[in-house]
């Protein structure tokens, strides 16, 4: 055990932990932002319920991807000061680019969108939440970049063994990020519609639950309450739902009301389909790219040992689809794979005496479960979409599913970043620097066990705090809101209407 | 002006503005339980840097990213050399930033908790980053302490006479009054404190050669002596213009020092990135800073009201 491997260690659980609330961030800011535009439109009061419901649950996760990103900053040049002053003059700029251009927009806005509720124009307002979402995009978008660079380094030049950069726009146009960045971030978007599917079936079965405890004199009442013959949306559901389980009924005054679940959940099972589809094409770009540019990871991920024309496919160990594999990588069903001990050789011969494969069962797996419980996740969100097409109720089984399904994208994600970073070992920069070669010479051991101690007990302790309190909130659920009282309000009054008016209630909503 | 000149001026003005804005909200977080007798004083406390707090925060970030991309060497060089001290900063600024973002979220109980990581995050930072500069200058125990008492009791006073200046009611009395009475004890680090800035650069040449830093550690202590005066004669905002001048003349003294040698055996120039890539930053960063300083600029306007209970 020497400072590199802590150093590796560290690298590894501190940005696994920060890319833990990263894509919640990412896609949950858009959610919110469409929310409280859906609410701008309409002037719906249950939009801005849900806008502040999932802001909150937003703001709660946001606060930790801010504190772990600064961690992430820092380590470059504590625990990696050679390969940051090899290759700072190119990786720098993107990092540079990310603070001036992203944080800036996002931290400032952010503040706006807490704090001005009742300050700001309401389009103003609006304004600001959209500000800052984009902000968290933007940031993506430079990581990646970076990131990219070390897949498949670019737009530079090595002068007295150090990285200088010739063509910026060649780094932020890399093809490696092109594909990448939208593969993390629609990636990130399952993992927000994940959440947010999650949560809405949590609350559905919620107050489902609540529901039936009353009796069933007061189902009847709704029943009949709900203007008959209109054949609005949200008074149909409850009625065919309530016939259907034979005895529940309207909400208790002070919850919300099944419609507002169903919009919050269709609208996440849309999100989720879209991204779905997003992150399935840019992740066979990115794997046809691996392919010319990182050969061992593709064949790490494939256990391939020999160069195969015509390589098979094998959706686990011993199961192969012939042609499969050169057909993915290449788009072609005659193509050369390259396997790991050819490489080894050509590499022996390029670089000199060394191993050049990385951790082929970690790599190997990883690739299997970013693919499965990924699209696990992306497959209910299709399957929800039907089910509750035209206007039908949630099955609560399906509810129950979306529940138990939250931690499924998340893992995807990791398992991508642990493929991505670990099959590229033992290089940071592809072909160009080894990770032996990066980690900083004067850290002693015991300095990198202190600081890998004391983070790893922070983010422990802040992770269990995390979760308390995001399941505290989603229990309780969304607060009756006062509409603000903002300068410049638009005069669409049913918006002002109190949450157990049942008027408002009734009222069809933007995603059936 | 050649482009590493230009870019170390850029990373000086960036780190300026970081020791300006977060030095108040490090104060403000620091002097929490001192200042409020309530609940909803301790809110109204907050409030006047809720907003704001993140934001002037990322100058930090565009400060280190900056000197990643304009000077790898510098910034690889003093991170890895001041590895545990900035693991502690890191520590500090994850337990006041979650603290921050999460107390209002809380049970009362949790509360209590947010406010100890609120205020010990805050004053152990704003004491850290003058002990590093102060390492770097000098080392040594004493020129470590002395640099964190003196970054620490002039954020404190920042943080006071912002508190002064933002809040309305029994709060920005008690503000004031805490205001002077901090700076009996700042005033005098400060005059123990600034002069060993200039004078650890003056191995090469003294005060002739180089007369900027002593001037700007003079004037650091001149502007103290003034926000004093000022807040006296209950002049709140001119005061807070004063204390984040000496702020401002403090870092200038700092980074003009450190002009000389960024890190001790290493030049400007050889820290620096190629020409190129300083190049496409410079307009890339003219394009962008005027917005950046637009936007924030336009926050502290629309939360400019005081603060009332
Ligand atoms: C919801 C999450 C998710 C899902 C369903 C997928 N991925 Fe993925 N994948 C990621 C989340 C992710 C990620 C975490 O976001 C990674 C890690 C690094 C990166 O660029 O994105 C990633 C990396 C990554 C890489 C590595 C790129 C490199 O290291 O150079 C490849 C080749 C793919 N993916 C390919 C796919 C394919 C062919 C998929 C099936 C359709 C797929 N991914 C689904
Ligand atoms: C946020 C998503 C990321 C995750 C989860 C992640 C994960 C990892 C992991 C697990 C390792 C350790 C691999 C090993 O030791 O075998 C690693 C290595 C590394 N990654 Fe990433 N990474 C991410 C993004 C990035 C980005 C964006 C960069 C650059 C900007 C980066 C730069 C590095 C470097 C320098 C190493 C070297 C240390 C090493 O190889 O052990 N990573 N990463
Ligand atoms: C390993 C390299 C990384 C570094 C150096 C880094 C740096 C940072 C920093 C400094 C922050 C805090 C910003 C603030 O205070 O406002 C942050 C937060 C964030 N980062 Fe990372 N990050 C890394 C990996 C990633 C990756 C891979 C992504 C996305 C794909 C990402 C996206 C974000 C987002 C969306 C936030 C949310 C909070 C915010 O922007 O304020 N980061 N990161």
């Amino acid at each position: 055990m020497d400072a590199l491997d802590l150093a590796r260690w560290q690298f590894g659980v501190t940005t696994v932990y920060h890319f833990l609330f990263v894509p919640l961030t990412i896609g949950l800011g858009i959610f919110v932002a469409g929310l409280q535009t859906a609410w701008h439109r309409t002037g719906k009061e249950h939009y801005l319920r849900l806008t502040k419901f999932f802001g909150k649950l937003f703001l709660i996760n946001f606060a930790m991807g801010v504190v772990t990103g600064i961690v992430q900053e820092f380590q470059f040049g504590m625990n990696w000061s050679a390969y940051s002053t090899f290759v700072g003059d190119v990786f720098g700029a993107p990092l540079a680019l990310e603070a001036l251009l992203a944080f800036f927009l996002e931290s400032t806005f952010l503040g706006l969108w807490i704090f001005g509720w009742d300050r700001l124009p309401r389009r103003i307002h609006l304004a600001t939440i959209w500000a800052a979402a984009i902000g968290s995009n933007l940031s993506a978008y430079f990581i990646l970049a970076a990131n990219a660079w070390m897949k498949h380094p670019v737009g530079y030049e090595v002068v007295n063994g150090r990285a200088r950069m010739t063509d910026l726009w060649a780094v932020l146009t890399n093809p490696t990020a092109l594909a990448q960045v939208p593969h993390v971030v629609a990636a990130s978007f399952v993992v927000a519609g994940g959440f947010v599917i999650a949560v809405s079936g949590y609350r559905i079965l919620h107050e489902r639950r609540t529901a039936a405890a009353e009796t069933d004199t007061v189902a009847e009442l709704v029943t009949s309450a709900a203007p008959a013959g209109r054949d609005t949306a949200a008074a149909a559901a409850p009625r065919r739902w309530a016939a259907g389980r034979g005895g529940a009924g309207r909400p208790k005054a002070g919850t919300a009301d099944p419609g507002m679940w169903r919009s919050s959940l269709r609208a996440a099972l849309v999100m989720t389909a879209i991204a779905g589809a997003v992150v399935a094409g840019s992740g066979d770009v990115s794997a046809r790219y691996m392919h010319e540019q990182q050969p061992m990871k593709l064949a790490a991920a494939e256990g391939l040992r020999h160069d195969t024309a015509g390589a098979p496919f094998s959706p686990l160990p011993g199961v192969e689809v012939p042609k499969l594999l050169s057909l993915l990588s290449a788009h072609d069903p005659g193509a050369t794979v390259q396997g790991m001990q050819d490489i080894q050789q050509r590499y022996q011969a390029e670089f000199g005496p060394g191993d050049y494969l990385p951790n082929v069962p970690v790599v190997y797996w990883s690739f299997r479960v970013m693919i499965v419980f990924g699209l696990t996740t992306v497959a209910l969100s299709l399957l929800g979409l039907w089910l509750t097409r035209r206007r039908r109720p949630t099955p609560g089984w399906f509810a129950r599913a979306g529940v138990l399904a939250l931690p499924l994208p998340l893992m995807a994600v990791i398992a991508g970043w642990l493929l991505s970073e670990i099959g590229r070992q033992p290089w940071t920069v592809q072909g160009e620097l080894l990770t032996a070669a990066s980690v900083s010479p004067g850290v002693s051991l015991g300095e990198v066990a202190t600081s890998l101690a004391i983070f790893t007990a922070v983010y422990g302790v802040l992770a269990i705090a995390e979760v308390r309190l995001l399941v505290r909130h989603v229990k309780a659920g969304p607060d009756p809101v006062a509409v603000p009282s903002g300068p410049g309000r638009p005069g669409d009054t049913d918006a002002a209407a109190g949450g157990t008016d049942r008027n408002a209630r009734l009222q069809p909503t933007l995603m059936y | 002006m050649a482009l590493p000149t230009f870019w170390f001026l850029v990373i000086a003005f960036l780190w300026t503005g970081y020791f300006v804005l977060e030095g108040f909200d490090f104060g403000v977080g620091a002097l929490l339980p001192v200042l409020s007798r309530n609940e909803a004083e301790r809110r109204q406390v907050l409030a006047t840097i809720g907003p704001v707090w993140d934001g002037n925060e990322v100058w930090l970030i565009t400060a280190v990213g900056a000197m990643f991309a304009a000077f790898p060497a510098w910034y690889s060089g003093l991170l890895s050399s001041f590895y545990l001290p900035l693991v502690l900063v890191l520590t500090a600024l994850i337990a006041r930033g979650v603290a921050l973002e999460w107390r209002g979220k809380v049970t009362a109980r949790e509360r209590v908790l947010c406010d100890v990581g609120i205020v010990a995050g805050s004053a152990l930072a704003a004491f850290l980053w003058g002990a590093i500069f102060a390492g770097l200058l000098w080392g040594g125990v004493l020129a470590t302490v002395l640099g964190g008492a003196f970054s620490l009791t002039l954020a404190l006073v920042h943080g006071a006479v912002f508190l002064a200046l933002k809040t309305a009611g029994p709060l920005r009395a008690r503000a004031r009054r805490a205001a002077l009475g901090l700076a009996a004890v700042a005033l005098p680090v400060a005059v123990l404190a600034l002069p060993g800035i200039p004078s650890a650069g003056a191995v090469g040449g003294g005060f002739r050669v180089y007369p900027l830093p002593w001037l700007a550690a003079l004037a650091a202590a001149g502007a103290l002596t003034a926000a004093v005066a000022l807040l006296w004669r209950h002049r709140e905002g001119w005061a807070f213009t004063a204390t984040a001048a000496s702020i401002v003349l403090a870092t200038t003294a700092l980074f003009g020092t450190l002009w000389r040698a960024p890190l001790p055996g290493m030049t400007v120039a050889e820290a620096a990135s190629g020409p190129y890539t300083l190049g496409v930053l410079t307009w890339i960063g003219l394009a962008a800073l005027p917005f950046v300083l637009g936007y924030q600029a336009w926050t502290y306007w629309v939360f400019r009201k005081r603060v009332t209970a």
